[in-house]
């Protein structure tokens, strides 16, 4: 099962390498991690991604985390209600006759091209991975040159009402 | 006004170098000996020290340095301190920082580090410690300002010390010990990460409560986390309330007095066979301080499989990570037997459950086979139990000796046993035994060591010598690396896969070239007599017991097999033959 980590941890050198060494140590499987400064100066905000066979280890995860001395707060937000969020840049082969077909396509999805060559053009698109896996398989067939993913950074949202139902993470 | 004089003072405060901050810091923490190897990198740190005051130790290796540190924090309940250079100085300690955090040992450990501007740069005795030792330490830091080196420290020793004990580790670039800076040890802790829970759930007690006086197989198992919170009385006092029989972990024992009719033996892997049949048939079970380590459940399946299991432990990770749990109680073990023993509940009616203990107990005690001719190692652990009154601390290293100590001492008083029980560190017993030594002066320390573990760490007895320290060197020698060896013989078809040693040292020679008295015996009557006159010394004497090297440590519980599956349980059972 997919769990949805957050964090808050001390700005500390070695810290992000702790945590990982912890995941490693402990036999977890990363998925994605963010990392990125908050609101508080020297305090830093991470998302994790874990894939987990079940409730206990998601369990142990989050006590073992928290064990260390320069993580501040954790929380398993997967069972609540949350914004989830992703962004990703896909760069395209593309040639005069597509080139236009390309903007229509991803329009819907309300991404933007934010660079344009001769024979390729990027692509920047924001969402839920879900979201973005569904226009990379759009664009395959027009020859995906290279993908850069940042993974899900993720927060609780402001009402929590019902927050039960949002089993599934990724649909918002 | 006064705050502005506190400030005023602190200005006047005057400078000092970082080497001298790390000596008067270690004076404030009141730190009565350091277990320490300097070179290079630490040099301005032990040009300080020499004329400190501070009593520090010269063992022969970093690593007889840190389990040393550990054997003194075991008995003494303070925190061990160890320095050690950079490098391969701290490579040197890997091993027992892994020891000390897998047992919870609370250790504050510095290593010296090359200068900060060639950090990175492959430099001479650089290594990345505090990459290596991320993983094995309950916290580590780095400094790279002066300014923070006291506070550093002063985290050290408050996170080692509270919450689970563990090693912290303080890796110190060169120059930092040098540069000067304001000293200032005044300052309070804050650590908004780290905040031990200590004061049990009022709910989670009453749960209990509740438990303990519907049960009819009621069982504690309690392990080390007894010890570190001092709650040997409180454990004792509950246990009589309730009527609830005892059993310990290996590295409980002491926790409980071994004499009394409640307690039940160790648990485990060659543990007692009451204490694992009770395991098995109980129906609620209270673990106190222990970690659910393999070698106690045995195969998880079939471990308590029909008990409600609590769990009182400081570390909230422990609870649940094995065993599931239905009354987790977050605590200090003190704390939550004191709450528990105020509440005062029903005393269950297990009438029917002890009597069932007591058969098991008269029907398959621990037993062997003894046999004059040669030095059983049983006997032999019966014999110092006898010579000593249980009352010596013994400190041993991991292996068939180790498990026939834990059988056959049998510990009264808690913070008498040191032993490497998570890791089952080779080499531990002897450096142990010397801090173990310096934290109690008094006490009688029997070291007892296997031929093969006293090889990996035997350079100490010249710190022994040095000073003077009345330890008795017990090796049990079976010329094998004897674990290895049993499972060979019952695991492996007997293939003695390099586990034979028929030519080891002689060791009566070797402890005296390092000028120490040392006897031997092969016989039983021997044994008695060596024994008697070593114990008599009040100076180190090594004792060279070579006992029948084929015995192997029963009963037992094969791996993979449940804890009711135990085999070797009658000393005639005609699967041992």
């Amino acid at each position: 099962m997919r769990r949805i980590i957050t964090m808050t941890v001390n700005n500390r050198p070695g810290v992000l390498n702790r945590i990982t060494g912890l995941f490693t140590k402990r036999h977890y499987n990363i998925e994605s991690i963010t990392v990125g400064h908050t609101e508080i100066e020297g305090i830093s905000r991470m998302t994790f991604v874990v894939n987990v066979e079940d409730e206990r280890i998601a369990e142990q995860i989050t006590k073992q985390l928290n064990k260390q001395i320069d993580v501040l707060k954790v929380n398993d937000i997967t069972d609540q209600a949350i914004v989830a969020r992703e962004l990703a840049l896909i760069k395209v082969a593309v040639n005069s006759t597509v080139r236009q077909e390309i903007y229509t396509l991803i329009e819907p999805f309300r991404a933007s091209v934010v660079d344009v060559s001769r024979d390729s053009l990027v692509v920047q698109v924001t969402g839920e991975p879900e979201k973005i896996e569904a226009l990379i398989d759009l664009l395959k067939p027009y020859g995906i040159k290279e993908v850069a993913r940042t993974g899900t950074t993720a927060f609780t949202r402001g009402a929590q009402k019902n927050a039960v139902s949002y089993k599934t993470p990724f649909i918002i | 006004m006064a705050k502005m004089k506190v400030e005023e003072q602190r200005k006047q405060r005057t400078k000092m170098s970082g080497a001298l901050m790390l000596i008067e810091a270690l004076k404030a923490e009141k730190v009565e000996v350091i277990f320490g190897y300097p070179g290079g990198a630490v040099l301005p740190i032990y040009d300080k020290l020499y004329d400190s005051g501070l009593f520090h130790v010269l063992t022969r290796h970093e690593q007889g340095a840190i389990h040393a540190a550990e054997g003194y924090a075991r008995i003494s309940g303070k925190p061990g301190v160890v320095i050690a250079t950079s490098g391969p100085g701290a490579t040197n300690i890997v091993t027992g920082l892994t020891d000390a955090m897998m047992d919870s040992i609370p250790l504050v450990v510095f290593t010296g580090q090359v200068a900060s501007n060639v950090i990175g740069s492959d430099a001479f005795q650089e290594a990345d410690v505090l990459g290596i030792t991320m993983p094995i330490t309950k916290h580590s830091y780095q400094v790279r300002d002066i300014q923070e080196l006291p506070r550093i420290i002063k985290e050290a020793f408050h996170i080692a010390t509270t919450g689970r004990p563990g090693p912290v580790l303080i890796d110190i670039p060169k120059d930092m010990t040098t540069v000067e800076g304001e000293f200032d040890y005044e300052q309070d802790v804050h650590l908004p990460g780290y905040q031990p829970t200590v004061h049990p759930n009022h709910l989670q007690i009453r749960k209990l409560v509740e438990a303990v006086s519907q049960a009819k197989k009621p069982v504690i198992l309690a392990g080390a986390g007894v010890l570190h919170a001092n709650a040997s009385n409180e454990l004792r006092q509950y246990a009589e309330q309730q009527n609830i029989p005892v059993i310990h972990t290996l590295l409980g024992l002491g926790g409980f007095p071994a004499n009394h009719p409640l307690f039940l033996g160790m648990a485990g892997m060659h543990g007692t066979y009451t204490a694992n049949m009770a395991l098995y048939e109980c129906d609620l079970l209270i673990n106190i301080g222990a970690r659910f380590d393999d070698r106690v459940t045995g195969n998880l399946k079939y471990f308590a499989p029909n008990a409600t299991v609590a769990h009182i432990d400081i570390d909230p990770a422990e609870i649940g990570k094995n065993v599931p749990t239905k009354i987790p109680i977050v605590s200090d073990a003190k704390e939550a037997l004191k709450e528990l023993i105020h509440q005062d509940g029903k005393r269950p009616d297990i009438t029917e459950w002890l009597a069932q203990l007591a058969e098991w107990k008269t029907n398959y005690p621990l037993a062997y086979k003894n046999d004059a001719q040669t030095v059983k190692p049983q006997k032999l652990i019966e014999m110092i139990y006898e010579l000593t009154n249980g009352d010596a601390v013994v400190t041993t290293d991991v292996g068939q000796h180790q498990m026939w100590t834990a059988q056959y001492y049998k510990f009264n008083q808690p913070n008498r046993w040191v032993t490497s029980g998570g890791l089952g560190t080779m080499g531990f017993g002897l450096p142990a035994a010397i801090g173990a030594q310096l934290a109690d002066k008094h006490a009688t320390v029997v070291s007892i060591v296997g031929d093969a573990g006293f090889q990996m760490t035997l350079q100490e007895l010249s710190v022994i010598q040095e000073l003077n320290l009345p330890i008795k060197v017990v090796i049990v020698n079976n010329q094998s690396l004897g674990m290895v060896r049993q499972w060979q013989e019952i695991f492996y078809d007997k293939r003695y896969s390099h586990s034979l040693v028929p030519n080891q040292p002689d060791f009566v020679k070797l402890a005296e070239a390092y000028r120490i008295k040392a006897f031997r015996a092969k016989t039983e009557e021997e044994a008695k007599e060596v024994l008697k006159q070593a114990f008599s010394l009040s100076e180190p004497v090594l004792l060279d017991f070579h006992v029948k090297a084929d015995e192997n440590v029963y009963p037992m519980v094969a791996p993979g097999k449940g804890l009711h599956e135990m085999v070797g349980v009658k000393p005639c059972d005609e699967s041992l033959q």
